[in-house]
């Protein structure tokens, strides 16, 4: 049933259904890893793709589109920021209140566009490596967000566990007391993390307005905001797990549309359920695997400096 | 979920705006629920462009309200009852869920009239009304028939539900009645409206051979997808041709303007009954956009469908019809009765694929 193209047009559309998700769960688990619960991923994809959209509309380039979508994200999370970081405010209630504002503000920004399209961003072809049989479009064919997810990834990693600025932000995620008393700055250090998570969520709205489906509609996020935070939570805050999580819940939410076609008579309720019991599946796995590692110990906690 | 919210606020704020009650009022106050954004280009686009038309008629006489991406159940019944108390004559609610709750709140507000699309209970101040898609459907499925080099329809649907599956049903005795051996692929989304979801789903059907998509969910998305693959496409509620201008063979638009002028025109005449509304091509609120990207022979085999369909002369669900155990459901010369295609959960002879939950 499945000849080698089919193959590399299945994974194809995984790799760009996996990048929309590993985009937005990155930058969140930066923000997480620096002790901050942002639940306004949502709002800052969504507002995302409709600045992102609009800008690409208005000066006909997809760069200034996807800067200017990078730009309303992190634009956002300096809201949440200020009202979690700043104000010390409940951040699961900030994070709430900001993507109801971002659902709503992106309705707003977006409703003159309501109907148009644009030309969607190009697949960046590789010479030679492109026309490689299966992987060569998997791999090499795709467009620029998902060589920027593998980029970032790679950055987060590395910066993460490996270097000098990657040890202070996880010191300030596990023990912001401590970080403080050794002279860190944790609330501008959450608040750069913040902004991170912000323009991740900002870049992933861009992938899904300017490339994926290239148009404005409101809620085209369709939820994609919750799935990345869980995805956060799936990765035991880890880059590389995070990467299996969303590839893992792209495969599976791509397969299950292909089986369908297939007509193997399974209920269709039960195969889209199938990548939400696949995260399930897996979160239950690692927890069984890999105990006591989990959260970062002041993830959630606003931090006071005087108190 | 937080649309909901949004949904609750916009509710509380109308009903503290409004506490006149409805007969001091000298113009009429109508309102409009929605089940997703108006800005979904899509079926509540189309139900907003009804609003303003309704606007547009009648002008300072009238004043309208909408709540858009009101969840289906106890949160429709808050949205509906703010409504009604903030003084509005007459509301529509556009979601086939909303059935029980607009019921319960016409209850407890006899002279305010509401209106269900899509449902089939009434009451004395509780009318119905839908349109008859599937007509449009059957054209769908003949220009399918003569266009496809594959043989193969994929067809995008949302929730097993009678009108989805009618729609099914009616593409394929379209495409039958040209070619009795087409053969049709369904992919559930399980989503009246996610985008990305859809694109995916008329890919994964690209990629297994159909090459001509049809939808029955709200975003041009799949349009889109079938036009970066030059493949085609029918859009679905609104014309969708700036999606698919090479791709899109015609689009069901579904236009609800001239019901809602009749219906509010009826409220300030003091003339409103309940009624059943079920009105199709030949009422002017089922439209087929322009049929594009066709020979000039399968556009006359459209037109001349569409005109049949019009004046009553086809019906697609005109037997002989057999359901997928070769049994004969509709005899020669009959037509199945409105509430049996209303009821619809069995697909006719040739889809080979099984009705969900069945």
């Amino acid at each position: 049933m499945l000849d080698a193209a089919i193959l590399g047009a299945v994974l194809a559309s995984i790799v760009a259904a996996a990048t929309t998700l590993l985009l937005a769960a990155l930058g969140e688990l930066v923000a997480e890893r620096a002790g901050t619960l942002n639940l306004s991923v949502e709002g800052m994809m969504i507002i995302g793709a409709a600045v992102g959209y609009a800008a690409a509309y208005g000066t006909g380039s997809l760069i200034v589109g996807t800067l200017a979508a990078v730009l309303a994200g992190t634009l956002l999370s300096l809201v949440f920021a200020g009202l979690a970081i700043w104000l010390a405010a409940n951040q699961v209630a900030a994070g709430l209140a900001t993507t109801i504002l971002g659902l709503g503000l992106a309705g707003l920004i977006g409703a003159p566009f309501v109907g148009t399209t644009l030309e969607a961003a190009p697949a960046l072809n590789i010479p030679y490596l492109s026309d490689l049989p299966l992987i060569g479009r998997v791999v090499f064919g795709q467009d620029a967000f998902a060589y920027a997810s593998f980029v970032l990834l790679a950055l987060v990693a590395y910066t993460l566990s490996r270097t000098r600025i990657g040890l202070v932000l996880r010191a300030v995620g596990e023990s912001h007391v401590a970080a403080h008393a050794l002279g860190h700055p944790v609330r501008k250090i959450r608040t750069l993390a913040v902004m991170f998570g912000g323009a991740c969520a900002g870049l992933a709205g861009a992938q899904l307005s300017l490339a994926y489906t290239p148009f404005w509609a409101s809620d085209m996020t369709a939820g994609r905001g919750w799935i990345a935070l869980a995805l956060v939570v799936f990765s035991a805050w880890k880059p590389l797990w995070l990467l299996a999580g969303a590839y893992l819940f792209g495969a599976v939410s791509i397969l299950q549309l292909h089986v369908q076609g297939f007509g193997l008579g399974i209920p269709s309720q039960v195969l889209s359920a199938l990548p939400y019991l696949a995260t399930i599946a897996a979160l239950v796995a690692i927890s069984a695997l890999k105990r006591g590692q989990g959260a970062p110990a002041s993830l959630g906690v606003p931090f006071v400096p005087d108190r | 979920m937080l649309s909901t919210v949004l949904a609750l606020a916009a509710g509380v704020t109308l009903a503290g705006l409004g506490g006149v009650p409805a007969h001091a009022a000298d113009k009429v106050k109508a309102a409009w629920v929605y089940i997703g954004p108006v800005g979904d280009f899509g079926w509540t686009y189309q139900h907003d462009q009804g609003r303003k038309a309704v606007e547009k008629e009648f002008g300072d006489k009238v004043e309208t309200t909408y709540v858009e991406s009101v969840p289906e159940g106890p949160d429709a019944e808050r949205v509906i009852e703010q409504l009604a108390r903030a003084g509005n004559n007459i509301i529509f609610t556009t979601s086939f869920g909303y059935m029980e709750p607009t019921l319960k709140v016409a209850k407890r507000h006899p002279k305010v009239f509401f209106e269900h699309a899509t449902g089939f209970k009434q009451a004395k101040n509780v009318a119905t009304y839908n349109s008859k898609f599937h007509e449009g459907r059957y054209i769908l499925g003949q220009i399918a028939a003569k266009m496809s080099k594959t043989g193969t329809i994929g067809y995008i649907a949302s929730f097993p539900i009678p009108e989805v599956i009618s729609g099914i049903n009616s593409v394929m005795l379209g495409a039958q009645s040209v070619n009795p051996d087409m053969k049709i692929k369904i992919v559930w989304v399980n989503s009246w409206f996610d985008p990305a979801k859809e694109a995916d789903a008329a890919k994964a059907l690209i990629d297994q051979g159909a090459d001509i998509i049809t939808q029955h969910t709200d975003s041009p998305a799949a349009m889109q997808a079938a036009e970066q693959r030059g493949m085609k496409a029918f859009g679905q509620a609104s014309d969708m041709i700036q999606f698919g201008p090479h791709a899109q063979l015609t689009s069901i638009v579904d236009n609800w303007a001239p019901y809602y002028i009749e219906r509010v025109k009826e409220v300030m005449d003091g003339t409103w009954k309940s009624t059943d509304t079920w009105s199709g091509m030949g009422d002017g609120e089922v439209v087929m956009a322009p049929y594009t990207n066709m020979p000039d022979d399968v556009k006359a085999m459209a037109e001349a469908t569409e005109a049949q369909i019009k004046s009553g002369a086809l019906n697609p669900f005109k037997g002989p019809i057999y359901n997928q155990a070769s049994e004969l459901v509709v005899k020669e010369g009959e037509v199945l009765p409105d509430k049996d295609i209303l009821s619809m959960n069995w697909y006719v002879k040739g889809i080979d694929d099984a009705v969900p939950g069945k």
